[in-house]
């Protein structure tokens, strides 16, 4: 039984629709990177996953449990089990870096405050802030805000964590600490989804690649398949263009 | 002038201004009372009208009608029509409790727009971020949107509690021992109108001049809560 399943998801902005059946499975440990131009609905999977964007049709199974999103129970579970990162981080401006970690343990999950503040510090130490405890997000830089938040998303202990373009709003220069810190939880074998635009990073780190173009999936398979000898026209004309320089 | 001049002494007795200041005291304790209660009510008004769902609908219809509706009819005719409902419901309330309440409702309604408003300046993101880890819509509000939104909302809350300490001379007409009606009774008795209303604008601006500065004050550390934050605000802008 694979881990996630998602099968032939549907998803609509008014009468646009985003996803226009989307299906792929993956297994426990493996990371799965979905890509493709924007617009081509990748983002819309993983925020249809964990239910910030509503799903028309199709089916998400985890461990053979379906998940059914029009069923605020159900929602709870799935986002119990799948924690997300955003583009943009969103840290919660009002909160000081550990309480941005701590809050859900300890107020959603009902950790105990003391275990819950041991494990943040943990992991701000693993993204490497272990001296920024008491900082607010806005004195920190992009690179070191979106550390943050994927210290946060772990802090749920989730099955699956969610990348969106975690790299994307970064400076260059920054990206490598974020890369860096995603490397090591693939290698300690973080279930991992991620959006990403960094194909050398998705070559290197991906078991599985997943190629998107106008809410459908394209064409799926080893990083090394997809990039070197893409099967369909679209992949090809894509990976043509942005892997040749 | 002579006039004037000669009623002053009489005028400023102890007595008078023991008057005044009582007066003063019942217009600073309606605006106060009334805003206050107003406000936190406003809050729950926001939360009901920001209720998802179709069987909400019917909530959300009743909210947004009742501000709409009350930021349209004169303060005055708000008093009238709680006079009136009051006297038929609850004959021996007094007229502190109806100009409390008057104060109450029209706070409301104002207060819900600038706090929808504030909370409407918290990025969405925000709010997403919270969802997908599964916080409820009131703990969301209250740790999260809330604690951003202040800075946007506590200003023009606090401008309209302090325009509103001059507005609730208003209650006078229904007959309340404020500070406007007591000053007619004092220009009733003889006093010149120059000298009695002189004395009680004097009043108003004494009351509202320092909650304003207060407002000011609060205006200004919730700008620069921390270090580099309202830097780099303006730096962004």
């Amino acid at each position: 039984m694979p881990h996630l399943a998602v099968n032939d998801l549907r998803a609509k902005y008014g009468a646009l629709e985003v996803l226009k059946g989307v299906s792929f499975s993956m297994e426990k440990g493996q990371v799965v990177a979905l890509v493709g131009p924007s617009g081509s609905g990748k983002s819309t999977v993983l925020r249809t996953l964990v239910g910030l964007t509503p799903v028309s049709g199709g089916s998400v199974t985890i461990h053979g449990d379906e998940i059914r999103y029009s069923n605020a129970a159900s929602v709870r579970r799935a986002r119990d089990q799948m924690a997300i990162v955003f583009q943009q981080y969103n840290l919660f401006q009002n909160m000081r870096i550990i309480d941005n970690v701590t809050v859900a343990p300890t107020k959603i999950k009902k950790r105990p405050k003391a275990e819950a503040r041991a494990d943040a510090e943990r992991l701000l130490a693993m993204v490497g802030l272990a001296d920024k405890l008491n900082a607010f997000p806005d004195q920190l830089s992009g690179g070191q805000q979106q550390r943050v938040a994927i210290a946060r998303a772990l802090a749920l202990h989730p099955e699956i964590l969610l990348l969106d373009e975690v790299t994307s709003a970064l400076d260059p220069e920054l990206v490598n600490e974020v890369l860096d810190t995603i490397r090591r939880l693939a290698t300690e074998g973080m279930t991992m989804i991620l959006v990403s635009h960094e194909m050398a990073f998705v070559r290197e780190v991906a078991d599985k690649v997943i190629f998107m173009d106008s809410g459908a999936v394209v064409e799926e398979g080893l990083p090394e398949q997809l990039f070197d000898a893409p099967k369909t026209d679209r992949a090809r004309e894509f990976f043509g263009k942005i892997l040749r320089h | 002038m002579e006039r004037i001049l000669e009623q002053i002494p009489r005028f400023f007795t102890t007595d008078n201004m023991a008057l005044l200041l009582q007066s003063a005291g019942l217009t600073l304790a309606m605006t106060l009372t009334g805003c206050l209660i107003g406000f936190g009510l406003a809050f729950v008004l926001v939360y009901l009208r920001q209720m998802p769902g179709l069987w909400a609908l019917p909530l959300r219809v009743v909210c947004i009608t009742y501000v709409e509706v009350f930021r349209r009819i004169p303060f005055i005719v708000v008093i009238y029509l709680v006079l009136f409902f009051i006297q038929t419901v609850a004959s021996d309330a007094s007229l502190f409790t109806i100009a409390v309440i008057s104060i109450c409702i029209y706070a409301i309604a104002y207060t819900a727009d600038i706090i929808r408003g504030g909370l409407e300046s918290v990025p969405v993101t925000q709010t997403e971020a919270a969802r997908a880890m599964n916080f409820g819509r009131l703990r969301t509000l209250v740790t999260v949107t809330l604690p951003q939104a202040w800075p946007v909302i506590l200003p023009p809350a606090i401008a309209f509690a302090v325009s509103f300490i001059k507005d609730t001379a208003l209650v006078s007409q229904i007959g309340v021992f404020e500070l406007t009606f007591r000053g007619k009774e004092l220009n009733n008795q003889g006093y010149s109108g120059i000298l009695v209303f002189g004395t009680i604008a004097m009043c108003y601006f004494l009351m509202s001049f320092p909650l304003s500065m207060l407002g000011q004050y609060l205006e200004k550390r919730l700008a620069t809560p921390r270090g580099e934050r309202s830097a780099r605000k303006i730096r962004r802008a």
